[in-house]
């Protein structure tokens, strides 16, 4: 059995936010206790509306922040911050926006080369460009645009760049965070089948975070459903959309768009409002939205326990016949 | 995916930078007026030695408050007249540009330097860095300018040297405030958090990743700061703070000839209208860069 890449058990991370001479200082439970692992070669998909959480977790991952409690190990190192400058070339990340994630003042080349002249300063110059046109013609862009600037690329090939520049520490895992969603529908499944032919040519651990559920089916192995900064649901993509077993996922999945008309749909609109990740409820976060919800639902909060397709839910899906 | 690259490839070649630059500049006519009588005055205080007739300190006795040559009494010898000790007016003119070039130069360039070192080192700073020295940049910007620097001088000691030193502590903290305020902006955004993935230290994040992307406001903030610069100059002079006699500096030649002011317009006059004239070309021509180089300005 080979090693997982990653490991995470129980990381949150909360922020602390007013606290000044007049407000009172509240936190922000933006991440909670949440735990997975990832297998070489393998996409672990996070999927959840926004502000849940996903985006702290690549950050938490990708070693810009630090968890405030919980552990993590990349490739069996423990991600703390001692360890940080030496698990940097283990882990990149791509970023949602091509147009943001470039230096507009640097040349293609260069932005490609500059994690390479940061960790391997002795390297010398013609090897460092010879890997970067390598890369870039591994990720589909030309020779020539080794010399142009981020402003003469469409979005698609920005976030060729962006790929290339990840990729060139040859990472172990690489955290997409939404990589497609700023991107036109026609060069989104570019830039998808660009990631999974390059997973599968570095044997690279992706872990993928998402709000689109269409492209989670397409990619994933194995998916996270994520509410309010929890964990809720965990399991292989065939057994989380083939079977869901908590009502969040329920009424997620009901609420993708289908492109076939004839299907059948029930969409189960959820009612209320997300709760403030300031004021989260006492029992199962999703209480309040929960057709199902039972008195013992607003008390206690349910776990997710550790089999291999958990819910966080004490009424799941398809039991209630068992 | 090949039609993609190559639909790229076919595309209209976008403008270089500079000629993008030049488009929007151009576009202001005071600016492009501005820039050439900036450059024709840079080239007259640099051949000051092959065009002005005299020597900016040679006395001539016998010629004392001449009028200039249109006027009744004035000659070819001193086509712009001379001062009350028999000086040349246009050869001091001339040789006075010197002076006022080389302390905006000077100027902005300390005043730059250390504006934007601070400014960059209170953005990444942590809050209660940031907070000190704001904070001493909001004192320093609280008293009047040139109050500030006649008290610099005074302490200093009056001195060309020591009136330019006065004047870039004065206006150090207008850099230090667009810095940061350019930095704080870029540091959130996602390229320099990918280089401090990629593993960038403060330096190179600093000076490598944020900073060029930065320097568009400072750059204009440098053209009109020159202008500022020489104007605080020539007033420190006009005071007896700066440069002192017998320099041909502007400031000072206007103070040496206020008393005359009644018998004889052109000894007042003539300095006066050269900084009047070097300020508005240069404050055009800053005009211009801003329309040209600030991204919120540009329309596409």
């Amino acid at each position: 059995m080979t090693q997982p890449v990653v490991t995470a058990r129980n990381l949150s991370r909360h922020y602390e936010s007013g606290g000044g001479m007049f407000s009172q200082r509240q936190v922000v439970r933006a991440l909670s206790e949440a735990s997975f692992s990832i297998d070489p070669g393998k996409t672990l998909a996070v999927v959840g509306e926004s502000g849940c959480g996903k985006s702290t977790l690549a950050r938490l991952i990708t070693l810009i922040e630090e968890p405030t409690a919980g552990e993590f190990t990349i490739c069996g190192t423990p991600g703390v911050p001692e360890n940080w400058d030496s698990l940097r070339s283990q882990v990149q990340i791509v970023f949602q926006d091509p147009y943001g994630s470039l230096n507009l003042r640097h040349r293609v080349g260069s932005i490609i080369e500059e994690p390479l002249k940061i960790k391997r300063p002795d390297m010398p110059a013609a090897e460092r460009a010879s890997k970067a046109r390598e890369m870039m013609e591994m990720v589909g862009l030309r020779p020539e645009h080794y010399d142009r600037f981020p402003h003469m690329f469409s979005g698609g090939q920005r976030q060729r760049i962006a790929i290339a520049r990840a990729l060139i520490l040859e990472p172990k895992l690489l955290v997409l965070d939404e990589p497609v969603s700023a991107l036109d529908l026609s060069i989104q499944s570019q830039v998808l089948n660009l990631l999974l032919d390059l997973q599968e040519r570095m044997e690279l651990a992706y872990l993928f975070i998402s709000h689109d559920l269409s492209v989670v089916r397409h990619v994933a192995d194995d998916v996270v459903v994520m509410y309010l900064g929890r964990p809720v649901e965990r399991g292989s993509k065939e057994a989380v959309f083939g079977a869901p077993r908590h009502p969040y996922t329920v009424a997620l999945l009901s609420a993708t768009p289908s492109a076939d008309p004839t299907r059948h749909r029930n969409r189960i609109k959820l009612e209320g409002e997300l709760p403030s990740p300031l004021d989260i409820p006492a029992g199962c976060p999703f209480a309040p939205r929960c057709w199902k919800a039972q008195d013992r639902c607003r008390t206690e909060r349910p776990e997710l326990g550790d089999a291999a397709h958990a819910a966080a839910c004490f009424y799941p899906e398809g039991t209630e016949t068992a | 995916m090949t039609d993609m690259t190559e639909a790229a490839a076919t595309a209209p070649k976008r403008p270089g930078r500079l000629a993008e630059f030049w488009q929007y500049f151009s576009e202001n006519r005071g600016a492009v007026i501005g820039m050439w009588t900036f450059g024709i005055l840079v080239l007259l205080a640099l051949l000051a030695d092959v065009i002005a007739p005299h020597s900016a300190t040679e006395q001539f006795r016998e010629a004392t408050l001449q009028p200039p040559v249109w006027q009744e009494g004035g000659s070819w010898t001193f086509p712009l007249g001379t001062d009350p000790l028999g000086r040349d007016m246009l050869s001091r003119l001339l040789y006075g540009a010197r002076f006022s070039f080389f302390v905006g130069m000077v100027v902005v360039v300390i005043a730059a330097t250390g504006g934007i070192l601070l400014g960059l080192v209170a953005g990444f700073a942590p809050k209660w860095l940031d907070t000190v020295i704001m904070r001493l940049m909001d004192i320093i910007l609280s008293f009047p300018s040139l109050l500030l620097a006649l008290v610099l001088v005074a302490i200093l000691g009056p001195s060309l040297l020591n009136a330019m030193i006065a004047i870039s502590v004065v206006l150090q903290p207008h850099y230090v405030r667009l810095t940061r305020a350019a930095v704080i902006n870029e540091r959130t955004r996602d390229y320099v958090v990918s280089a401090r993935v990629a593993g960038a230290k403060l330096p190179r994040l600093m000076f490598i990743t944020v900073l060029p992307n930065c320097l568009a406001p400072i750059i204009v903030q440098a053209a009109l700061s020159f202008s500022n610069a020489i104007l605080d100059v020539a007033a420190l002079g006009f005071l007896g703070m700066g440069a002192q006699p017998p320099t041909p500096e502007w400031g000072t030649m206007l103070a040496e000839a206020r008393e005359f002011i009644l018998r004889a317009w052109w000894v007042v006059t003539l300095p006066g209208l050269a900084i009047l004239i070097t300020v508005l070309s240069i404050n055009l021509m800053g005009d211009g860069l801003r329309d040209a180089l600030d991204p919120k300005l540009k329309r596409s």
